[in-house]
């Protein structure tokens, strides 16, 4: 079976001259949770854009599910739903008629019940009746949810799902994301708050100044560009980083009560124990003992200094 | 689904003719006033100091140019609104991304304009039999020219819609071009009762001809022959789907 999003050499110039995007080459699978991370201004929305025909592209192919978005654009386009970043609705139509309405402009015939379905998953059903200019800024965000899952789409997207949400909302909205997946939906979500991508995603691609920095699994990410952090705290302060320990590379913080020793943690030897063995010779005591693990935040800022 | 996308077109449809349904007092109130108001000064205070044209009462005689009129400003107002409204809105990104080709949303989006252009002529018709005694002695060719001309100047306004940035831009074409050219183009007089050179002037106007038709189509009388009035409708209709075409390929003022 195809990918069911390939992208081959994408690129993009808007006609303002400006690169958005460059040689961008992805591939998605089937029921994944694709997180498309980059600052603003990177070319996430462009992007994903160009997949949903809403903005040309300037080089390169794309097929959805085996289909090319220029040569079998029906077939391409109605496995896509798309949640775009801003919301936009036609403020009159009440809720009900508004979701009928992308249902049918996907060439769907009407199905009330399935429309009712996800009217009550979205929390909706109460407000169907109800103009959409009448609803709060979180449900109105829900109407263009059930708007992109109205037609039944295999492959969603959704730009900034959570960009300027509260948490409650974003907690729901993660919520929705993992059950929408559970029942087999591929989902390409972008955002730039990596706490994000790491909680929600299968995959993380990083994406800046227009080109595709990585694309990778998240956990083999966190464990191949992870750093480990180990922090002592010491029962007495030392005035410098005794000489016996300049195999380590420490840093000595808070007063000199602080001891921080940052290794890689796929290392072979990460060093630990034999620091561990070489402070209790030396005599140096202490009180406390923490590991942490480096965010994806630390990785994305790695990344974009080194591409820089 | 292969095909048609039916349901696609019938969805833009449905939801143009909702938005006229909401504001059902505005939509039909407006011209039935405005042609009350036309026959009580030209058709009852001027009309009745005037003579007959070319057999016909003066009220009668201007009946088809008021439905022409009308026509032209609903079907270029109506078709122009509905498709800027989603770009002023920002919903104009869902029609882009459905599976609906070009060919799909004109049908859904122009074909509500002139339904709602067809019904007011309508309308304005059965007003004017109130005022005024209407014979229509060709009454296919009546209704032929009042389908082609609301469908060929939703398509113009269409095209208006997708063009215009603004608002203001959306109303200068038919406040400062149609109205114009209407009022210039044999509403209310015959072009023959024109001094030269206004009268071979009036031939460029292309309202001429699409008044004339219309005219001829109830009393059987023209300032320019029937066959020119169809030319010059299809003709301008070509253009406008030649020029959609065109938009819909490059995307113009359309997609980025
Ligand atoms: N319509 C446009 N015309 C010109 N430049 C644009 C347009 N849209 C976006 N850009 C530029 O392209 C770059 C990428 O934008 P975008 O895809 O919106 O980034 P992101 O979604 O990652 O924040 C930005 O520098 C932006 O200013
Ligand atoms: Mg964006």
């Amino acid at each position: 079976m195809p990918a069911i999003l390939s992208i081959e050499a994408l690129g993009k110039q808007y006609k303002s001259g400006h690169k958005a995007l460059e040689g961008v080459d992805l591939s998605i699978e089937r029921g994944e949770i694709f997180a498309l991370l980059g600052p603003n201004g990177a070319g996430k929305t462009t992007l994903i854009s160009i997949v949903c025909g809403t903005v040309t592209r300037s080089a390169g192919t794309i097929t959805v599910a085996g289909h090319d978005i220029d040569h079998a654009r029906r077939e391409a386009r109605q496995r896509i739903g798309l949640v775009p970043q801003e919301i936009a609705l036609d403020m009159f139509s009440t809720v009900l008629n508004t979701v009928r309405f992308s249902r049918g402009l996907f060439g769907k015939a009407p199905d009330p019940a399935y429309i009712e379905e996800i009217l009550r998953d979205l929390s909706l059903w109460d407000k169907r009746h109800a103009r959409t200019m009448e609803l709060s800024g979180g449900m109105k965000r829900r109407v263009m949810i059930a708007k992109a899952l109205s037609h039944e789409p295999e492959l969603l997207f959704l730009d900034e799902p959570t960009a300027g949400v509260d948490v409650n909302l974003r907690r729901d909205m993660w919520a929705l994301v993992r059950k929408l997946r559970e029942r087999g939906m591929t989902i390409i979500l972008t955002t730039h708050y990596i706490e994000e991508a790491e909680e929600m995603a299968d995959r993380v691609g990083v994406i800046n100044g227009g080109r595709l920095l990585l694309v990778e699994d998240k956990d083999a990410l966190m464990r191949k560009m992870g750093k480990r952090q180990l922090t002592l705290t010491l029962q007495t302060p030392l005035p410098a980083i005794p000489a016996e320990l300049a195999e380590w590379s420490l840093v000595l913080a808070e007063d000199g009560l602080r001891l921080i020793y940052s290794f890689d943690a796929q290392a072979e030897d990460t060093g630990m124990p034999a620091l561990l063995h070489r402070l209790s010779e030396l005599g140096i005591a202490y009180r406390d003992l923490d590991t942490s693990r480096s965010t994806l935040e630390d990785i994305f800022v790695n990344l974009v200094e080194k591409a820089a | 689904m292969s095909g048609v996308n039916l349901h696609g077109i019938w969805a833009i449809y449905r939801t143009e003719m909702a938005r006229t349904l909401r504001t059902i007092w505005q939509s039909v109130a407006t011209p039935v006033i405005t042609t009350a108001l036309y026959f009580i000064v030209f058709g009852g205070a001027i009309g009745s100091r005037m003579s007959h044209v070319g057999g016909v009462g003066y009220g009668a005689f201007i009946v088809p140019g008021l439905i022409m009129l009308s026509l032209l400003t609903q079907s270029i107002s109506n078709a122009s609104i509905g498709i800027y409204f989603p770009k002023f809105t920002g919903t104009m990104f869902e029609i882009l991304s459905a599976p609906l080709n070009a060919v799909e949303a004109v049908i859904g989006y122009v074909g509500a304009a002139a339904t709602k252009s067809v019904v007011i002529g309508l309308i304005i018709l059965a007003t004017a039999t109130f005022f005024t005694d209407v014979r229509i002695l060709h009454p296919v060719w009546m209704v032929a020219f009042l389908l082609l001309t609301s469908l060929t100047f939703s398509l113009f306004g269409f095209l208006i819609g997708i063009w215009a940035k603004n608002f203001e831009q959306l109303a200068i074409i038919p406040s400062l071009v149609i109205t114009p050219l209407t009022f210039l183009g044999g509403a209310f007089y015959s072009i023959d009762m024109l001094p030269q050179p206004w009268r071979t002037v009036s031939l460029f106007n292309p309202v001429v001809y699409l008044v004339s038709g219309f005219r001829w189509s109830f009393y059987g009388l023209g300032d320019v022959g029937v066959g020119a009035s169809l030319g010059f409708t299809a003709g301008f209709m070509a253009l406008c789907l030649i020029a959609l075409a065109w938009i819909f390929r490059t995307g113009w003022r359309l997609k980025p």
